[in-house]
């Protein structure tokens, strides 16, 4: 059982990064808040609970990495790591506007706490690979995550990264699909049926954990699994909502890229403020 | 130049990535299940646990190789030019590039010297491909010393870096005690009739043509620019106010590669003609090296005739 205390700390912490997420967007006219806020709540427990980092020291070659490979969904990383601190929360407003170091996707030169540049689709797990096998040549103990989008496994070159990380035993590596069932077409098994994606990972090798990506003690559970399975990578398939958290958006693929207006926006603040 | 001593500047790679990986652990080799033809099993039999086959995967190579590299590792990537710049180039650009990472993308079989595999395998837009990217160094060396240097220099500096290996046996042009700096572009002779811009496996070429036409009193200098990116201007401006007619040639298309290099520079601070010549704008087909070398216009007797009549 988690500490229902530890618990509370980590929804609270995620609804604030949905408010960010919000904010953000509104702010920059642009971005992508549906698949920012179906991860929300996967990337609050890998920072706030799962991950070993340190906001002083950003590059610290034995921290854990992440790699979000579904990079549009920017908003929901950069609201994350002000939340935890690697920059002041004020700079949220600047995204995507020109002088902001908070590009349009992930930048690892200019923004503490990414660890690579993302935002063209489908490499992000050969990136996590290489960390992953560099740690192994190492010997150090960090973790890798790589958080794609059900959506984005359609490109070739993660089944190519698939066989990688399986080939080489990449038990450090710990693979995360956004499965919001969403891409911008439409219903990802009516544009490029993906699934069943969970079996399709199995049979890649992968250790595969099936969850709901909404229920933190679910996605703890699975993040202590992958710690433990050895000789193997895991691939965490967590079912969720596109646009969680914000009744009008949630399952309607026309919130994969567009920012609310202000009428929205005041009741996005609203229901997150309930 | 002795012509009758040749090794193919992939084989010089091998080797140099063996002396390189004895005196830097940081050094990691990647193919996509090429290494017997790009020479890196020479490195994976001397480092088997720095060493890693991705199967015919070239964009998840690319990607495998960022993510080493921003763990302090130096990846070299390996394969035929077509597919390390092609198949991948989107992973080279964003992957690679935008972030400037220390990634060393090392592709052999470059050019129409490949032969009998044909257009398919005949990598002729890759310098083009490259030379567009922001942080990139394109390095295109023109021996077998050469090669080594750039192998060296490369793991050196910091940032991507591609570097071009031929096939084809070629004439060792330097000797062991010869210099290499990137962005530095090395001059045969002061000739005043001609200089002729060549780079890779073309220089030696032009190395034989200059000797022809001194027999005849043409006297011609010869560039070797074994850096395509940074390109060396001053030598270009000099070489144009200097001499009376200038000629690039390149194992590599005429558009976007050494010969578009060097007008770019002219255009821009001296503008003077520039006869330039390459695959003119068309693919490659099947046939021995030396017959297509011929066939496309590649010799030192072609640049003996365009220096006659320009």
């Amino acid at each position: 059982m988690v500490d229902s205390v530890f618990l509370k700390d980590l929804e609270e912490k995620s609804k604030n990064i949905r408010r960010s997420i919000i904010e953000m967007v509104y702010s920059a006219k642009s971005g992508h808040p549906g698949g920012s806020l179906s991860i929300a709540d996967v990337l609050t427990t890998l920072y706030f609970s799962e991950m070993n980092i340190n906001i002083d020291n950003p590059k610290d070659e034995n921290r854990d990495r992440l790699v979000l490979s579904k990079g549009h969904c920017s908003p929901a990383l950069y609201a994350t790591l002000a939340e935890k601190g690697f920059f002041p929360k004020k700079d949220l407003k600047t995204f995507r506007k020109i002088d902001s170091y908070l590009q349009g996707h992930p930048d690892m030169k200019k923004i503490p706490g990414v660890d690579i540049s993302s935002g063209s689709l489908g490499q992000g797990l050969s990136v996590a690979n290489g960390m992953a096998i560099a740690g192994k040549i190492d010997k150090k103990d960090y973790r890798v995550y790589a958080i794609m989008g059900d959506g984005e496994i359609e490109e070739g070159q993660i089944w190519e990264a698939a066989m990688t990380s399986s080939h080489y035993k990449l038990d450090n590596l710990c693979a995360i699909v956004d499965n919001n069932n969403l891409q911008i077409d439409g219903k990802i098994e009516n544009v490029m049926n993906p699934y069943p994606i969970d079996k399709k990972f199995e049979s890649f090798g992968f250790n595969t954990i099936v969850i709901d990506g909404h229920n933190f003690e679910e996605i703890l559970n699975a993040f202590s699994k992958a710690k433990e399975t050895k000789g193997k990578p895991t691939a965490i398939i967590a079912r969720t909502t596109k646009g969680k958290g914000i009744s009008y958006m949630e399952g309607n693929a026309s919130w994969h890229g567009k920012a609310p207006n202000e009428d929205e926006y005041k009741l996005a603040i609203e229901e997150l403020l309930k | 130049m002795d012509i009758n001593n040749k090794k193919a500047t992939r084989q010089s790679y091998g080797e140099a990535l063996v002396e390189l990986g004895k005196v830097n652990k940081d050094v990691i080799v990647l193919d996509a299940d090429l290494a017997g033809a790009t020479k890196t099993n020479m490195f994976a039999k001397e480092f088997p646990d720095r060493f890693f086959d991705l199967g015919i995967a070239e964009q998840d190579m690319i990607a495998t190789a960022v993510g080493l590299s921003t763990c302090g590792k130096i990846p070299f990537a390996s394969t035929f030019a077509v597919f390390a710049t092609g198949r991948a180039y989107d992973q080279i650009r964003n992957s690679v590039c935008y972030p400037n990472l220390n990634v060393k993308i090392c592709a052999t079989h470059s050019g129409i010297t490949v032969g009998e595999d044909g257009a398919t395998h005949q990598m002729l837009e890759d310098i083009n491909l490259m030379r567009g990217l922001p942080n990139m160094t394109v390095i295109s060396p023109s021996d077998d010393i050469q090669a080594k240097w750039a192998v060296r220099k490369a793991a050196e500096i910091y940032g991507p870096v591609y570097i071009r290996f031929g096939r084809a046996e070629t004439p060792i042009i330097y000797d062991e005690n010869s210099e290499f700096e990137i962005g530095k572009a090395i001059r045969f002779g002061d000739g005043k009739d001609a200089t002729v811009f060549a780079t890779g496996m073309m220089v030696a070429e032009a190395l034989k043509a200059k000797e022809i036409l001194e027999k005849e009193g043409i006297n011609i200098r010869v560039i070797d620019f074994h850096t395509i990116k940074p390109i060396d201007e001053e030598i270009i401006i000099q070489s144009a106010k200097e001499t009376k007619k200038l000629i690039s040639i390149e194992e590599h298309s005429v558009i976007g590669g050494l010969g578009t290099a060097i007008s770019e520079v002219l255009t821009n601070k001296y503008p003077e003609k520039l006869v330039r010549l390459g695959i003119k704008d068309c693919f490659g087909k099947s046939g021995n090296w030396k017959e297509l070398l011929k066939y496309f216009g590649l010799t030192s007797d072609e640049i003996v005739k365009n220096i006659k009549n320009a």
